[in-house]
């Protein structure tokens, strides 16, 4: 599903945010990548979504190489991958359901297939009775639901999610942890960078640790480590 | 940017980039103000340098036709014999293709047939003022300069009237009106690109959200980019609306002035306004489009690399 070979990134100010990275995550694996900032977990994401180009190495995604693309393809790259963020991004003028339908719009989608679907996520992450609230009449939780919501809403093959629980207190962080099993276990790889310590060890799931642009540990059921 | 564009293209989406567009310029209402400003000012200086040298132009051609022809006039005491021998030195002289013979007589009857309802002015002359002349037609109004000289020498003449020095001069004025004018309307043109780009700026910045979503959902560069176009495109049609109203009813009402307070003979050798109005309408609005999307597409390199 993803994967990276011998790919190294280096900025233009010398410094090397991955180096020789090797990373292969299976079709509906759910993958923890921990490290400290600045381990280069921003890099991985950015380079997945095609924001910057690898050095060197090559990097495949959905089995097409994405290592080198034409902008043209990028917006195609980029619906295979759904992405939720720390700070939610959602948009506050628009309700809870048209956030979500925006996504759908914006790529072209017909009428039809939005109704069927934005009720669908919106079931899915257990937010029915909100479509019609604003973002600011929502708590922190809701709201990271909604942009998860948003993210699957597409059918993405790939949930990217950076910190998604950063924001939130650990009680609501383990209702977004809830949701996020729920799509992985539905056939949707998840990848999740955090910092969340408790939530990797409890979740027992694959941990890559990353440090200096290195990949430190790879474990298959594994701990958020001491290290950090 | 293109290609994919159209492909993604369906009815919902043309009328959110529309909307967006619309909202855009809304937003910031005094940017968008300040653009159209300058989009109108540009093109309406454009639009009097135009119709200046156009006219000008207009002239000169007239001119050039009506009077590719010098005029000897013959000295009061010329006799017949002087008169006879200037004909025939005229005959013999390069570049001439026609020698009419203008009596006094028909000299007056000519300036009664000019004046019309005037003419009656002319009946009281107690003599008739007009010297007989020759008319001469030059094969070529750049040799006119070398014929008259060379009939300057002859004898018997009172003065030669011609118009080379008008004609030429009138076209080195309208070509330093043009070189002029196009040096300033190139620099209005860059400023308006200037502030229209700013005010797209403003615009990219406020949805700064909304595209970095747009963008993580992938959307195209050119669904991204279709709304500040279009910002930019409205920018430069208003813009050239107001500037075309503008110079429109500005040159009518500068023609009506003329054909009613001077003599209808100003009009003559003016360019009505109806026959430059669609030019101006066609020009105008290409310009202001183009300066509309050339400042967007400037802003968007920078701001919004997707």
């Amino acid at each position: 599903m993803i994967r990276l070979q011998n790919v190294v990134k280096e900025y233009k100010n010398g410094v090397k945010a991955l180096n020789d990275v090797n990373i292969h995550i299976e079709k509906g694996d759910f993958v923890f990548l921990v490290g400290s900032s600045g381990a280069g977990k921003s890099t991985l994401i950015k380079l997945l979504m095609k924001e910057i180009d690898p050095d060197k190495g090559k990097l495949y995604l959905a089995n097409k190489d994405i290592t080198k693309v034409t902008n043209r393809s990028i917006p195609e790259i980029r619906r295979l991958i759904g992405m939720v963020f720390q700070d939610f991004r959602l948009l506050q003028n628009k309700t809870v359901y048209e956030n979500i339908a925006f996504a759908m719009e914006i790529i072209g989608q017909s009428a039809k297939e939005i109704r069927r679907q934005v009720p669908k996520v919106l079931n899915l992450v257990g937010l029915s009775h909100k479509a019609d609230s604003f973002p600011n009449q929502l708590s922190g939780g809701e709201q990271q639901r909604v942009s998860i919501a948003r993210a699957i809403v597409n059918n993405p093959t790939v949930l990217i999610a950076d910190e998604p629980t950063g924001n939130l207190d650990p009680d609501t962080a383990w209702e977004i942890m809830n949701v996020l099993k729920d799509i992985n276990r539905r056939g949707t790889t998840v990848l999740m960078a955090t910092h969340a310590k408790d939530i990797v060890d409890v979740m027992q799931k694959r941990v890559i640790a990353l440090s200096e642009g290195k990949v430190t540990r790879d474990d298959r059921k594994g701990v958020y480590g001491y290290e950090f | 940017m293109t290609g994919r564009v159209f492909t993604d293209m369906n009815f919902r989406t043309i009328l959110y980039t529309l909307k967006q567009g619309f909202i855009g310029i809304w937003r910031n209402r005094m940017m968008s103000l300040a653009s159209i400003g300058s989009v109108t000012s540009t093109l309406i200086i454009l639009g009097i340098i135009l119709i200046m040298v156009l006219n000008v132009n207009n002239l000169a051609i007239m001119l050039k036709q009506e009077f590719d022809e010098i005029e000897v006039f013959i000295s009061e005491d010329a006799t017949e014999e002087q008169v006879n021998s200037l004909k025939s030195s005229l005959e013999n002289t390069d570049g001439i293709v026609e020698i009419v013979y203008k009596s006094k007589e028909d000299a007056l009857e000519t300036m009664q047939d000019q004046w019309e309802d005037k003419s009656y002015l002319l009946e009281d002359l107690e003599e008739n003022p007009f010297p007989d002349s020759f008319i001469i037609r030059v094969d070529n109004l750049e040799d006119s300069e070398a014929v008259v000289s060379s009939i300057n020498e002859m004898e018997g003449i009172e003065d030669i009237k011609y118009f080379r020095d008008i004609v030429e001069r009138m076209l080195t004025i309208s070509t330093l009106v043009r070189n002029g004018g196009l040096i300033v309307i190139g620099i209005l043109i860059l400023i308006s690109i200037f502030i229209i780009s700013n005010t797209i700026k403003i615009t990219v910045a406020a949805r700064q959200k909304e595209i970095s979503i747009m963008k993580y959902v992938g959307a195209t560069n050119g669904f991204i980019r279709g709304p500040f176009i279009v910002e930019g495109v409205l920018l430069g049609i208003i813009g050239s609306i107001v500037a075309i109203s503008i110079i429109g009813f500005g040159y009518k009402y500068l023609f009506e002035v003329a054909s009613q307070k001077l003599y209808v003979f100003a009009t003559v050798y003016m360019i009505p306004y109806y026959s430059l109005f669609s030019d101006i309408v066609i020009m105008f609005i290409s310009i202001g489009v183009g300066i509309g999307v050339i400042g967007s597409v400037v802003s968007l390199r920078r701001f919004l690399k997707v």
